[in-house]
């Protein structure tokens, strides 16, 4: 009887269908957002999150749609990411049915921006989402991530774990940590760097990025210390059912929602 | 039910879409208006006051409406379902931003989890207190019918409900959280059914099929 960990399937979109691409390249069709979402929903998935990678105004209207949809027939909370730059991207969202907007480039490029839509909308609908990458450590031999860009191709020069501080600190409710190292490549979730932004925040901490089984979900709840565990590909290519994955984690102790 | 309408009060606290879809999926034809008006929420058979946010604008919102009294009047006379800051705002105060008058509908107190939140092993809790917990029902009620006892409902939020006075379920976070309250034609729930899946919808059902308060929902307070 506790606080479960959730299971959060991503649904990446791009114009309009669910994508997943190998560290964010080598893109996969995994169809209609909607009837995944509503897939995920009968399986018993806790949450479910929308990356919009869509790059123009047109498919960006598609994405308000479809959220629209998943709204009307799936309860269980939503979170929309990707693209949201302006106060009115969060409205426009929050409006469609979203729950939770996923804030990431913007707030490097104005970091007020969280403070702001966090007074205006309240931190439990605010979640900072971060792409960070391993980069040569710190001078006294620890390590130490960055923050990316660009599909984790622009660094930032951002010590990863001081701006999730910082951006909990103006008002972020929970944060989404994608390791860019392993995001796509099934090996695993960055358990240092999970485990390091948990410890260093009072939010929850969403892991994501590198899932390629069950034990990887367990890991990133037991020795990354995440409150939440996001998987794409290993759910939209029917390797695991939600089912299965919350199974496995309880019978190792882990407290989930069956 | 399928003439009944339900109102949905609209104050500018968050999104209702959520609400009032959900209330559409189970509603068999229930007329679902969300609005700011206080003649269409007075004349409605039932109303869900929901709401995110903080409390301090939640209240100012009220105010500038004049839903304040409304809430009240509504309080009084029909059935009403209070959700997350909608609940909150039925107490006598909070501790939110300061510490803020509510509506003092219900007694009881709004209270912060704290920044040194531990679970009954030691382990550090996460403030906000964000996700599906088990709601352990404390009294038989037309709203818990046909969910299993220790549901998991999902839950958001950083301040509490201590409202011993009107317990109808609890939920477990370091301290003990009023999770439900009933009181006569009163519902309030801190978790938001409108996203807790299954069992969620179901309590939405019942309260739209919930007719009429019985005075053996008095909780025994002993």
């Amino acid at each position: 009887m506790a606080l479960a960990k959730r299971i959060i399937p991503c649904l990446d979109v791009d114009k309009g269908r669910v994508v997943k691409g190998v560290n964010f390249v080598g893109i996969r069709d995994a169809g209609d957002p909607v009837e995944v979402a509503k897939r995920y929903n009968e399986q018993g998935a806790d949450e479910i999150t929308f990356l919009d990678i869509t790059a123009t105004h047109e498919g960006r209207e598609t994405t308000v749609h479809t959220v629209e949809q998943i709204a009307a027939e799936v309860f269980i909370p939503l979170t929309v990411g990707g693209g949201i730059r302006e106060i009115k991207d969060i409205r426009t969202m929050l409006n469609a049915g979203a729950d939770k907007v996923g804030i990431n480039s913007a707030a490097i490029h104005r970091p007020d921006f969280v403070k702001e839509a966090a007074d205006r909308f309240g931190s439990q609908c605010i979640v900072i989402a971060i792409d960070a990458k391993r980069v040569a450590d710190e001078a006294d031999g620890r390590p130490r991530w960055e923050i990316f860009t660009h599909g984790g191709r622009k660094p930032t020069g951002i010590n990863a774990v001081e701006w999730a501080i910082k951006m909990v600190a103006n008002g972020a409710g929970e944060v989404l940590l994608t390791s860019m190292d392993g995001d796509g490549t099934k090996a695993g979730y960055d358990l240092a760097l999970t485990r390091a932004i948990s410890e260093a925040v009072p939010v929850p901490v969403i892991a994501s990025g590198g899932v390629g089984n069950l034990d990887h979900m367990v890991a990133g709840i037991q020795e990354g210390l995440a409150d939440a565990v996001l998987a794409a590909s290993i759910f939209h290519f029917g390797e695991y059912t939600v089912p299965e994955a919350k199974a496995y984690m309880a019978a190792r102790g882990i407290e989930v929602r069956l | 039910m399928s003439s009944s309408s339900v109102a949905v009060v609209d104050y500018g606290m968050g999104n209702l879409h959520s609400v009032a879809s959900a209330l559409e999926k189970v509603g068999d034809g229930v007329k679902v208006i969300v609005t700011d008006c206080p003649e269409t929420i007075l004349g409605a058979d039932r109303v869900i006051f929901p709401g995110v946010g903080a409390i301090r604008d939640c209240m100012a919102e009220l105010k500038a409406r004049g839903l304040d009294e409304v809430i009240q009047e509504v309080a009084a006379q029909k059935p009403m379902l209070g959700i997350c800051l909608g609940m909150q705002a039925l107490l006598e105060s909070s501790e939110e931003n300061g510490g803020v008058e509510c509506l003092d509908i219900l007694p009881g107190a709004v209270k912060f989890f704290g920044n040194d939140l531990h679970d009954s092993a030691g382990t550090r809790l996460k403030v906000p207190h964000m996700g599906w917990n088990n709601v352990a029902q404390t009294i038989e009620h037309p709203l818990w019918a046909g969910i299993a006892n220790h549901s998991r409902f999902y839950f958001v939020h950083s301040y509490y409900v201590d409202a011993p006075d009107f317990v109808a379920g609890t939920a477990d976070y370091g301290v003990q959280v009023h999770a439900a309250l009933a009181c006569e034609n009163v519902f309030a729930v801190q978790f938001h059914p409108e996203k807790s899946g299954e069992a969620g919808l179901r309590l939405l059902r019942n309260f739209l099929n919930w007719d009429r308060p019985v005075a053996s929902f008095f909780p025994v307070t002993d």
